[in-house]
């Protein structure tokens, strides 16, 4: 009986079971490693996040409207920071969405195959531009174009701070534009995962190509839309060097024109002179970022569950 | 059966954290305990060639047995000199490698006092919590800050006053200062920055400035300025080139001459700080200092744009 096992294709038992074992070991410590980055990450953020929080008090940091970290009574205040994230990543949202997602439609519905062929590579090629060169093209074309404008609309303003087109429009136009490529990407795919029986059941019907687009194929695609609109969220919360260059990074409140400062671009312009409660309290702003991130992800993954049980 | 394995993972998973703690929590110390055992073991040859002179007297034929490395780190300010400093100090001693690196006067500062630089460099003259942690400020040169706005500018200069009253937000137009019909956009640098620090410090304005922009580097601000019509910034006198004209202050030019006079406003220490007086630091430490007070040292620092110190 034993000599007739091992002339099995599968080899003895015991081999099996080894290279079974240890192929188990080898993806367990793997998928380890992933779960070993976020659990550091998020100890480290709030090990170094909260010193801060009870030195100079969470209301403090989170209401406080004035930001003077090197004065002598220095004032930790970043509501005006973190409102600046939420406008500017709402805006940058409400303007590059709808872009991105009817580009979607054009590329996978409308679009013949020749254009679609040469709109397709410059999404992709919109995606590999560092953000950087973003943020370069927005400081040497945009904000000069922003100036003049500014200079337009407050003429003989006796109130307003000009800042030379350094100002949440900027921000908001370059992070609209940065978010497109995820957006489209993702909502494309959702738009063609689309079974075809629908659309055919749909223009069968007598439902012209723009009803069977608004009415059967984005609502059946809505929960991957969804995730491109999160991701597109993430992108635009999470950038900093692009919008550092354009934003103006004084701490203001968000108007148009005002020169304003998102969380990120706080924490990296100021964390390499910074000291003391200074530094404690911009790990107290990544700390706000992180915990926005994860309330995005949160909120939206629930959304999207609520979705697929809708459809199902 | 699963339910074990998912607890041996789970241990598992507790395992490596707590592992990746203690390493982390090891490598900050033995990070701090580095500098202390290259002092001792450099504190050898230091004991044969006893009393290496710390003054320009440094014997030539003492230069071969110079060999190792300083780290140095700091501010950005100082770049220009810390490099400069560092290329004809490695030239004039082959055997000895000098690396420094810029993160910003406080990391310097931080890294020298944890230990883990010999030489920590700072743009702004020490808070007194740093100097209660036993670092030592030493003023090698002194910067000067030049007022600068863009070249179409018909502004030749302001006063003290005009100046102080253009960064608190009060004058918003050229016109007010003797200009063209323009709205001025205030320029800065961060909050923590050395040539902020030192700017409003020295015009007695700290943390009451309403600036339109606040950039993170002195490129930046030369950048931002050179293309903003309207636009008036500060920056560290020798980046100055013709993309910006530099104002001149109650009538003072900014010039090293009038810097070393005292006639200009705006000037700052650059320092270089240890921790504990010179005398305590290596062999190789001490030679570095040694070297910038020599004739050769002082040449590299007028040359980088800077005035020595008194």
């Amino acid at each position: 009986m034993s000599n007739q096992k091992s002339f099995t294709i599968i080899g003895n038992n015991a081999n099996k079971s080894r290279v079974e074992k240890t192929a188990q070991i080898i993806f367990t410590i793997c998928a380890f490693m992933a779960v070993l980055a976020v659990v550091s990450i998020t100890a480290y953020m709030i090990f170094n996040g909260t010193p801060a929080l009870f030195k100079v008090g969470l209301t403090n940091i989170l209401f406080g409207t004035v930001w003077k970290p090197t004065a002598a009574e220095a004032s930790f205040g970043i509501l005006y920071i973190i409102l600046t994230s939420i406008v500017g990543t709402a805006l940058a949202v409400f303007i590059g969405v709808p872009i991105g997602v009817f580009t979607s439609i054009f590329l996978a519905e409308i679009a013949p195959k020749k254009l679609a062929a040469l709109v397709k590579p410059a999404v992709e090629l919109l995606a590999g531009i560092p953000s950087v060169i973003y943020g370069l093209l927005g400081l040497m074309i945009l904000n000069p174009i922003m100036y003049k404008l500014e200079l337009k609309i407050f003429e003989g303003s006796d109130t307003h701070q000009f800042t030379g087109g350094a100002n949440l429009v900027s921000a908001v136009i370059v992070l609209a534009i940065m978010i497109l490529p995820t957006v489209i990407n993702i909502s494309e795919s959702a738009i063609k995962s689309v079974p075809d029986y629908l659309k055919a059941a749909s223009l069968a019907v007598g439902a012209s190509q723009i009803q069977t687009i608004f009415k059967v194929i984005l609502p059946a695609a809505k929960s991957g839309i969804i995730t491109a609109i999160v991701l597109g969220v993430g992108r635009a919360i999470g950038e900093a060097m692009a919008i550092s260059l354009v934003s103006g990074s004084s701490v203001n409140i968000p108007l148009p024109f005002n020169s304003v400062r998102f969380l990120t671009t706080a924490i990296v312009s100021e964390m390499g002179y910074a000291a003391d409660v200074h530094r404690q309290v911009l790990f107290t702003i990544g700390l706000v970022l992180f915990v926005f991130i994860m309330l995005i992800n949160v909120t939206l993954t629930r959304i999207l569950k609520k979705g697929e049980k809708n459809n199902e | 059966m699963k339910n074990r394995t998912m607890k041996t993972l789970a241990l598992i998973g507790a395992a490596i954290l707590t592992v990746g703690a203690l390493t982390a929590c090891g490598s900050q110390t033995v990070e701090s305990t580095v500098p202390e055992t290259d002092v001792q073991t450099e504190a050898a040859p230091a004991e044969e060639t006893q009393a290496a002179p710390a003054d320009e007297a440094a014997p030539a034929e003492e230069t071969e047995d110079l060999s190792g490395t300083i780290s140095m780190s700091g501010s950005t300010s100082m770049e220009k000199l810390a490099n400069a400093v560092a290329e004809s100090f490695m030239a004039k001693y082959p055997g000895v490698t000098v690396t420094p690196e810029f993160t910003g006067s406080s990391a310097g500062i931080e890294a020298v006092t944890a230990g883990s630089v010999d030489i920590g460099n700072s743009s702004r003259a020490l808070k007194d919590s740093e100097k209660e942690a036993g670092v030592v400020e030493n003023i090698v040169a002194i910067d000067g800050i030049a007022v600068v706005v863009d070249p179409a500018n018909t502004v030749a200069g302001l006063t003290k006053d005009q100046l102080i009253s253009i960064y608190k937000g009060e004058t918003r137009n050229w016109s007010e200062v003797g200009g063209a019909n323009a709205p001025i956009v205030v320029v800065g640098r961060e909050a923590g920055s050395g040539t902020r620090g030192a700017f409003e410090e020295l015009l007695e304005i700290e943390d009451a400035c309403a600036y339109a922009s606040e950039l993170d580097s002195t490129g930046a601000v030369m950048a931002k300025v050179a293309s903003t019509p309207g636009a008036i910034g500060y920056v560290s006198l020798d980046v100055l080139d013709d993309t910006v004209i530099a104002l001149s202050l109650d009538d003072v030019a900014a010039t090293p001459e009038n810097i070393k006079a005292g006639s200009y406003l705006l000037s700052r220490p650059f320092v270089m700080a240890t921790k504990g007086e010179i005398s305590e630091q290596n062999d190789l430490v001490q030679a570095l200092f040694g070297f910038l007070a020599s004739d050769e040292g002082k040449e590299v620092i007028t040359g980088a744009g800077l005035i020595l110190p008194d």
